[in-house]
């Protein structure tokens, strides 16, 4: 348990004491470096794979095709190379992924830990909780396009615009889950022997918050993100059906496993390249958050 | 814990009707007719006349107010007309829903039943399957049982489930032909045969909400027990000699159960929101198609309620949730 | 039995009888299955083809259409003509004449103030009724007698086969729905799901967008039909799911609109159960150009209005090229298989009404380059992106979002970039897009972009309704809160004119000739809309299903009392 009362170590002594638990964790150097693959992967790739350039009437001789050493991930139904297509669909739906489920817990989590500390404003904010929960997603998404598109693309540009967007987008409709769960799990914690210590000794509520009580909530918090990833990567490709977002020819990983979806008896690798490549990046931020939280864990670090 | 339920209830009032008022606007706002589903053959003035014809042409305060009017008053009173047999508000206009002018509640009345036992079941088997199994995975991290158990979650909840839908028709019904692809919600049970029609009929919705459910609170169920394990009661309770049993069921798992009990209230309304993809890939006429299908056809009156109605709940269940915390964690005190 | 003689003639004149007849309610239930489900039973107040097509079992019209959108009588003797005298020398009246006999599922019987009862219900001016175009220039509906039905016109009226026509305006029973006039009709939620007709099946249960269950029609005026005892039409769901209970599970008889790649078409008819069968009738995938500028730089109230022309758009040898560059060959191949055709009209049929017109149907790449030179725009600085005066040859192409209609939007991006146009392409959420809100940018009539694409067609084989949408007055504009037909503000004073004729000529081949010529203006003389596919509805039966006769000039189930169990 946390001993209030002794000295914190060094900032840089507890990160690379983290560091050196998280190294020992199997599954989370797994999860590191297939993540860092992917990452890397999509922002090289597309650099050094680079389809052959044929002209309509050409590619359409070749759609449908199996893996080939010419395509190595076989094309689609317009006789398009899928391993281009993927790469360059990972860009998005890696970036979208991570940042808007970081988005979405770290806003979750805020309001979560002022919510479950702050009795006076658990109510009104648990009640904004409420209500953005009980929000039609569709409507409301439809509502922030037609409002903010136009305006946000004439500020940033078109594609960091609908980048922007879809980011906060999803941000905005997906924080809730994780803000309920830390104020669920704050409630008890703040009744924990050592918060009272820490209280009883006047530390403010701020430190109490950072020392004491967010340490002990990453482990739910770890989950919403593993999930947060998932969701995010999936609702692009329904925002992509709403007209919000990037155009129509600009592939994500979860539009190429919709599209693929009606071919799925006839082609069925059409929909295992996206499908594998969305259940690993979910895999690796999993096994991540589980070395995290077992880094975290002053009483595993000790050990 | 009671005078807090009876302030928590008196203050969901106000919060409802806000909530009623946001979401009115907001569908009042999308974009979107109630005409963008018929042919273009139509011609506009038809169409202005089809919608005036409607209503849809009023100011939005009035069709608020009106709105306010008929749920609170016509519908309940609706209800007592026709337990007693009076009159009180015969030939009052009842919610009608744009798209099929059928009175909102008659529709929703029909939708019910097959939302609770597909959804519902489906929830249930999702958190009898993701109990014991987040229970063991964390009691034994690492194991082969944790990983395979964890492959299989990250799978569940990576997989959309337009698409694990649409795998298990081809495997079950094209392939194996054990199950429909299509629900007869027309279906009565009424001997064995129609019973285990409509369990064959249910098996691949099921299945495929039972494993998107189980994959998500298996998760939050083993990551709340490892950090429980660690502690020192654990350790106490263990030195008491009591039984790994009782310890682990008893003692951990007890003070697991918050943010499980979190994640449970916030799914229980959306067994009534419905299951948008799956109903509407098996066809099973629950509530969730049916809202889809009204915000498609920018049919306001039952997207609105059924968007109160679900606010209603998700404000109940998550007070119901709170009373829960007080129970599994006595310090928990909200007054 | 005057009766079964003049229905078993006509059948045996359309050589439609089918081999064997069967007896009533023999051959158990027949299931079909919509992608959509059935929301109201009563097509006055719906516009949904779904709705149409399930009510067109119950109600019927006076008559109806077949395949070749020839007229067939239904609820009448004969079709009225100016030979037989039901149509009056003037044109300004028609008169039609009920079968004997004839009597609602209720056993009441059928008269001619039923008919004149339809007309006051969809002409009420508070009900809001969807097909009052059925009923327009119509000064008075009488019933002569309890079997005669006397339709006056307020003038000359070259097509009177439009007021009780086809499923679309069929005869409502007056015992059941006089208390459901004007403002009251939507409140009549019983009559309105389960009306009284005499069509074959009866409506016995009605869930509302799930499933409609009937029961064959004691009364029906042809006492071996129909076949199947009960009929049930289950909806919701996707074309592939209905497609597949068809064709592949065999869960269903019939699957109304099942349009699926035609990969997943072929792969799907591997497994014997059944055949998918198709339809030609208008429908036909388009690229509309816009005339005016949709530059979003212009203030509102002016962007995309007569006030701007279209500053790349507006030289027709730039529309002419666009066309010449796309492969319509390649798009059907891709997205219809056999469901679709090449075509260069916006009329493609009938027989008789399509003009010859197939000039656009070879890609033609090395000409449009040619005609893009000699209006100037050249690839100045090598960017491979044309320009003139400094300008961009760049053009916005927006659709709904829909997988055929995503694949054609990335296959003529493709065609247009090598002709040296920079194509951005974007795709709206359809129920936005046809919504026709005036608060959204995004709908198809304010055409905020170059060039969109979507499908239309013609409801009836004689387009005159049709045609009647590129008049100059039908553009949309602010002043018309955004609404009218004509998308792209097409406005030549020769096409009004010839228009105007058209309403006045009462001969089938000037008819025809006119809208040949109607059509060239819009398409090959002008370019303003590029036709792109002729679309048929495609459908599928189970191979155990017998008497399917697809048809898309009247409800796909027109016949559907013929319709019977293979064994």
């Amino acid at each position: 348990m946390t001993d209030a009362s002794s000295s914190p170590p060094k900032p840089a002594g507890r990160m690379r004491d983290i560091w050196s638990q998280f190294r020992t964790h199997k599954g989370a150097l797994f999860g590191l470096i297939t993540l860092g693959i992917l990452i890397v992967a999509v922002l090289v790739g597309p650099y050094l794979w680079i389809p052959e350039k044929l002209s309509v009437a050409e590619a359409i001789k070749l759609k449908n095709q199996g893996p080939s050493l010419r395509f190595p991930f076989g094309t689609d139904q317009l006789g398009r190379d899928m391993l281009a297509r993927m790469l360059l669909a990972g860009r998005v739906s890696l970036a979208v992924g991570l940042v808007a489920m970081v988005i979405a817990i770290v806003f979750g989590t805020f309001i979560g830990v002022i919510a479950g500390y702050f009795r006076r404003l658990d109510g009104p904010l648990m009640r904004l909780t409420d209500m953005f929960l009980a929000l039609p997603l569709i409507p409301l998404l439809l509502v922030m396009v037609m409002l903010f598109r136009d305006r946000v693309a004439g500020l940033i540009g078109p594609e960091l615009g609908a980048f922007t967007l879809i980011v906060f987008a999803i941000g905005i409709t997906s924080w809730m889950p994780t803000a309920r769960i830390v104020r669920g799990e704050v409630l008890t914690l703040k009744e924990r022997e050592y918060v009272l210590a820490a209280r009883s000794i006047g530390s403010r509520p701020n430190r109490i918050i950072l020392r004491h009580i967010l340490p002990n909530v990453v482990s739910p918090v770890m989950v919403a993100a593993t999930l947060g990833v998932a969701e995010a990567i999936i609702t692009e490709s329904v925002l992509s059906f709403l007209g919000l977002g990037f155009p129509p020819d600009f592939p994500t990983w979860g539009r190429l496993l919709f599209d693929g979806q009606q071919y799925l008896q006839v082609y069925p690798e059409r929909v295992v390249w996206p499908g594998l490549a969305i259940s690993l990046t979910v895999l690796s931020v999993n096994y991540i958050g589980d070395g995290l939280r077992d880094a975290l864990d002053p009483r595993i670090r000790g050990r | 814990m009671l005078t807090f339920t009876l302030r928590r209830l008196l203050l969901a009032i106000p919060t409802l009707l806000v909530i009623s008022l946001v979401i009115f606007l907001l569908v009042d706002l999308a974009p979107g007719s109630p005409m963008s589903e018929i042919p273009l053959t139509i011609p506009p003035e038809v169409r202005q006349n089809m919608i005036k014809a409607l209503g849809a042409d009023q100011p939005v305060v009035f069709r608020y107010m009106l709105w306010l009017r008929q749920f609170f008053w016509v519908e309940p009173m609706t209800l007592f007309d026709g337990w007693f047999g009076t009159g009180i508000v015969e030939g009052e206009q009842r919610i009608l829903s744009w798209q099929s002018r059928s009175p909102v509640f008659t529709i929703i009345g029909q939708r019910i039943p097959q939302t609770l036992t597909v959804i519902g079941t489906a929830y249930l088997v999702g958190i009898l399957i993701a109990l014991p199994i987040g229970i063991y995975s964390a009691y034994r991290q690492y194991s082969l049982f944790d990983q395979v158990g964890t492959l299989f979650a990250m799978i569940g909840f990576s997989v959309p489930t337009f698409f694990s839908g649409t795998l298990l028709i081809i495997v079950f019904a094209v392939w194996l032909g054990w199950f429909p692809t299509k629900y007869d919600t027309q279906l009565a049970v009424t001997d064995w045969s129609s019973f285990l029609l409509q369990v064959k009929q249910m098996a691949l919705p099921v299945m495929t909400l039972g494993l998107a459910n189980a994959a998500a609170i298996s998760r939050y169920m083993r990551s709340s027990m490892l950090d429980n394990m660690g502690m020192d009661y654990v350790r106490t309770a263990r030195a008491k000699g009591l039984s790994e049993r009782t310890v682990v069921l008893k003692h951990v798992l007890r003070n697991s159960l918050i943010p499980v009990v979190t994640v449970i209230a916030l799914g229980i309304p959306s067994i009534f929101g419905g299951a948008i993809i799956t109903e509407n890939l098996f066809g099973v006429n629950g509530i969730g198609a049916a809202l889809i299908g009204a915000i498609q056809a920018s049919d306001i009156p039952m997207v609105q309620t059924l968007a109160f109605i679900f606010a209603v709940l998700i404000v109940l269940f998550n007070l119901i949730a709170d009373i829960l915390y007080g129970l599994l964690d006595p310090r928990i005190r909200y007054d | 039995m005057k009766m079964r003689a003049a229905l078993l003639g006509a059948l045996a004149a359309l050589g439609l009888a089918p081999a064997a007849f069967a007896e009533r309610g023999t051959d158990g239930e027949v299931k079909l299955t919509f992608p959509q489900a059935v929301s109201i039973m009563n097509p006055y107040l719906t516009g949904g083809t779904k709705d149409i097509y399930a009510a067109s079992m119950v109600l019927e019209p006076l008559a109806g259409l077949t395949p070749e959108g020839v007229l067939v009588p239904k609820l009448v003797t004969e079709i009225p003509t100016k030979e037989n005298g039901g149509i009056s020398e003037d044109m300004t009246s028609i008169t039609w004449k009920l079968l004997p006999d004839l009597k609602w599922s209720d056993g009441t019987p059928v008269t001619a103030d039923d008919a004149v009862f339809t007309w006051q219900y969809c002409t009420h001016p508070e009900g809001g009724c969807s097909q009052a175009t059925k009923y327009e220039g119509i000064s008075s509906v009488e019933a002569v007698d309890p079997s005669t039905i006397k339709v006056t016109f307020s003038g000359a009226k070259a097509n009177p086969y439009t007021a009780f026509v086809s499923a679309l305006s069929p005869v409502l029973q007056k015992a059941q729905f006089e208390s459901c006039l004007g403002a009251a009709a939507p409140t009549c939620t019983d009559a309105n799901n389960m009306p009284i007709g005499t069509g074959p099946f009866k409506v016995t249960g009605f869930t509302v967008n799930d499933t409609v269950t009937m029961a064959m029609n004691e009364n029906y005026r042809d006492p071996a039909k129909p076949a199947f005892a009960s009929a049930v039409i289950k909806g919701g769901g996707d074309a592939e799911g209905s497609a597949r209970a068809v064709m592949e599970t065999g869960e269903f008889d019939y699957a109304w609109n099942t349009q699926i790649p035609p990969d997943a078409q072929a792969a799907m008819a591997a497994a014997g159960k059944g055949q998918f069968v198709v339809a030609f009738g208008t429908l036909v995938e388009r690229i509309e150009m816009n005339t005016t500028d949709p530059d979003p730089a212009l203030p509102e109230g002016e962007r995309a209005t007569a006030k701007h022309p279209h500053p790349i758009l507006s030289d027709i040898r730039v529309r002419t090229a666009l066309s010449k560059a796309i492969d319509r060959s390649i798009l059907v191949e891709v997205g219809y298989g056999a469901g679709g055709r090449p075509t260069c009209n916006v009329i493609p049929g009938p027989e008789g009404w399509a003009s010859d017109n197939e000039g656009c149907i070879a890609q033609d790449m090395e000409g449009a380059k040619a005609l893009l030179d000699e209006a100037g725009w050249t690839d100045s600085d090598g960017d491979g992106v044309r320009d003139k005066d400094g300008k961009k040859l760049s053009i916005l192409y927006q659709t709904t979002v829909n997988p055929i209609r995503q694949d054609f939007q990335a296959l003529i991006k493709d065609w247009w970039t090598e002709l040296g146009v920079e194509v951005e392409l974007k795709a709206i959420d359809p129920g936005v897009f046809f919504g026709g809100d005036p608060g959204s940018p995004d709908t198809f009539q304010k055409f905020y972009a170059d060039v969109e694409m979507y499908a239309n067609n013609s409801e009836s084989p004689d387009p005159e309704s049709y045609l009647g949408q590129y008049q100059c007055k039908n553009a949309p504009s602010p002043e018309t809160q955004w609404q009218g037909e004509n998308i792209n503000r097409f406005c030549n004073p020769d096409y009004d004119a010839l228009y105007a004729t058209l309403a006045t000529t009462t001969d089938l081949a000037a008819r025809q000739d006119i809208a040949k010529k109607l059509n060239d203006m819009v398409t090959k003389d002008s370019m303003i809309v590029v036709p792109l596919v002729h679309r048929g509805t495609l459908s599928a039966h189970s191979n155990a299903l017998g008497g399917v006769q697809i048809n898309a000039w009247d409800s796909e189930l027109w016949n559907v009392a013929d319709w019977f169990r293979v064994k």
